[in-house]
């Protein structure tokens, strides 16, 4: 404390620098008082507009139930997890344990993984429904979103999981070949165990994105609002159930109920994220 | 037997490696297969630089969109950038590590924010706000901007912070030996070198920006021409396809997908300048 307070004092004979301490401080307020104020006022003007009929487990027109939505928003994270992350690890399981110097395909994969992380969302959806919906001809159907969701997510996966792979000690490996175990049982009974906080943090991030995409959905999921009978049939989640509420703009009570609830499993999502990479010890 | 399982694993490792590149190859075939054709029928000068979007009598000029999406980025970059820049300066050089431990998690949260609770934030609160201090409808170029300079932040913020921590601590020091305060040294000597990182993260942003399709087509007004002052309407590109997929049939929504087509292209030209710079950095 008194070391800032030396700081203070010693920008008071530099007028220059006591400008710049003030911009720096003023944008990390402007920052920190943005997202206070998102989340007071949604909390505030949502939670009131919490009833209990918003989560009946059928949906009609009177009730405007989420109940659908949410258990869709589960199901639609599964399915999207089950294709994203063995795929997700196995290459990031190449790139780190296989692949070595001068190989000529990891430059490629290395662009084409930045290429799909910088793709937005809404041209996601389109190639779904442009390949799922259309070319294979299912219609809206979770399965379609829950593919075109898996390559959204599948570049953060990528990427989380190669920094874990890496942190582990080259020790562990060298300790594991040691002993006379091969490449491949060294991957699975010591790297993979040690880098799984990293891992399982970067799943977790996935998790925030599929909860919170709305454009990737709406043209390959659909929009209708009830509980599937198969992995065939249209479904919204949560972000696209908000979405509509928002567009046929009668039911902005029922909106701001559907904010809270995103925005509290993002809270919590969040929270269990920094969780996992904290136990990996590892400063992000 | 276990040559032969090692020799299969490692297939099917590589084999999970290439899905990626298989993904953007077929990203970009759909997307030109379906796009280039409609484009054709257009005219492609018609299509890009027509100032008339008129689906109804088959008129599609996308040039009010482009605009519409360039001067919304621009907007979005003004109130972002700087304010991101020096919060990250503040993040890396400014802030007690007490400080720190709840600055860090509330960027991260502002990054976790699905966009559409952005949207609807911004039709509630930041429509309304603009609606009476100017008078108008209160969507427009200037709503849109805010929104997303809020919502590129945290993109800003995390790249910046990143390459500001990734200068010698030398440059810092030398500064301060010269006579230089801590804010001089920050300021002159540690944010310059940092630059191209900085340049990275802008770009990054930039991207994220000419790409938001939910949050913007609720605060944007979505007039597709082009608008003509900062309050008026405006409509993105995303927001053009968002809003009339769900009922465009034949060459409308061959439009809409060859509009996608043109976003796709910004966003690989934003992609190859992000790639350039961050090679240019690590040298």
């Amino acid at each position: 404390m008194t070391k800032s307070l030396q700081a203070w004092k010693l920008c008071l004979k530099r007028p220059k620098s006591l400008l710049l301490r003030c911009l720096v401080m003023l944008s990390a307020i402007i920052t920190i008082f943005v997202l206070l104020y998102i989340i007071g006022y949604i909390l505030i003007k949502g939670i009131p507009n919490l009833k209990p009929e918003l989560f009946a487990w059928e949906y009609n027109k009177d009730n405007v139930s989420m109940m659908p939505a949410i258990i869709n928003t589960i199901t639609m994270t599964f399915m999207s997890l089950l294709f994203a992350v063995p795929v997700g690890i196995a290459s990031a399981i190449y790139l780190v344990e296989y692949a070595k110097r001068g190989n000529k395909v990891v430059p490629i994969i290395r662009l084409t993984t930045e290429t799909l992380s910088g793709i937005p969302s809404i041209v996601y959806g389109l190639f779904g429904y442009l390949m799922f919906n259309l070319t294979f001809k299912w219609g809206y159907t979770m399965l379609s979103g829950a593919l075109t969701l898996a390559v959204m997510i599948l570049p953060l996966i990528m990427r989380t999981t190669e920094e874990a792979l890496l942190a582990v000690p080259d020790t562990y490996r060298e300790g594991s070949f040691g002993l006379g175990a091969g490449r491949l049982r060294t991957i699975f009974k010591v790297v993979l165990p040690s880098a799984v906080p990293g891992i399982l943090s970067g799943v977790i991030l996935g998790i925030g994105r599929i909860v919170g995409e709305t454009a990737a959905l709406i043209y390959t999921a659909g929009t209708v609002a009830g509980i599937p009978n198969s992995l065939m049939d249209s479904g919204r989640t949560l972000s696209v159930h908000m979405y509509a509420l928002l567009s046929e703009g009668l039911y902005t009570e029922q909106a701001h109920a559907t904010a809270v609830v995103l925005l509290v499993l993002v809270l919590v999502i969040n929270y269990c994220s920094s969780l996992a990479a904290k136990k990996l010890g590892v400063k992000k | 037997m276990n040559r032969f399982k090692e020799e299969a694993m490692r297939a099917v490792f590589f084999i999970a490696a290439c899905v990626s590149i298989l993904a953007v190859v077929t990203i970009c075939v759909f997307m030109f297969a379906n796009g280039i054709p409609a484009m054709a029928e257009i005219g492609v000068f018609d299509f890009l630089l027509g100032t008339e979007w008129r689906p109804g009598n088959d008129i599609y000029g996308i040039f009010p969109m482009i605009v519409g999406s360039i001067y919304v980025t621009a907007g979005a970059l003004i109130i972002g950038v700087p304010i991101g820049v020096l919060c990250a300066v503040f993040m890396a050089k400014f802030c007690p590590d007490k400080v720190y431990k709840f600055v860090k998690p509330a960027v991260d949260l502002l990054a976790g924010i699905p966009s559409i609770v952005y949207g609807f934030f911004g039709l509630v609160v930041i429509v309304p706000m603009i609606r009476n201090i100017f008078g108008v409808s209160g969507k427009g170029v200037l709503t849109a901007s805010i929104l997303l300079g809020i919502m590129i932040l945290p993109t800003i913020i995390s790249v910046t912070e990143a390459s500001l921590r990734a200068v010698p601590e030398s440059y810092y020091e030398g500064a301060l030996a010269l006579g230089a305060s801590h804010e001089e040294s920050v300021f002159f000597t540690v944010v310059p070198a940092a630059k191209s990182g900085i340049t990275a993260g802008v770009i990054l942003g930039v991207g994220r920006a000419i790409g938001e399709a939910m949050a913007v087509n609720m605060v944007a007004g979505n007039q597709p021409i082009i608008p003509d002052s900062i309050l008026s309407g405006v409509r993105t590109l995303t927001a053009n396809v968002v809003l009339e997929m769900g009922y465009a049939a034949d060459l409308h929504r061959e439009a809409l997908i060859a509009t996608a087509v043109v976003l796709f292209v910004f966003i690989l030209i934003i992609n190859m300048l992000f790639a350039l710079v961050k090679r240019k950095g690590d040298k």
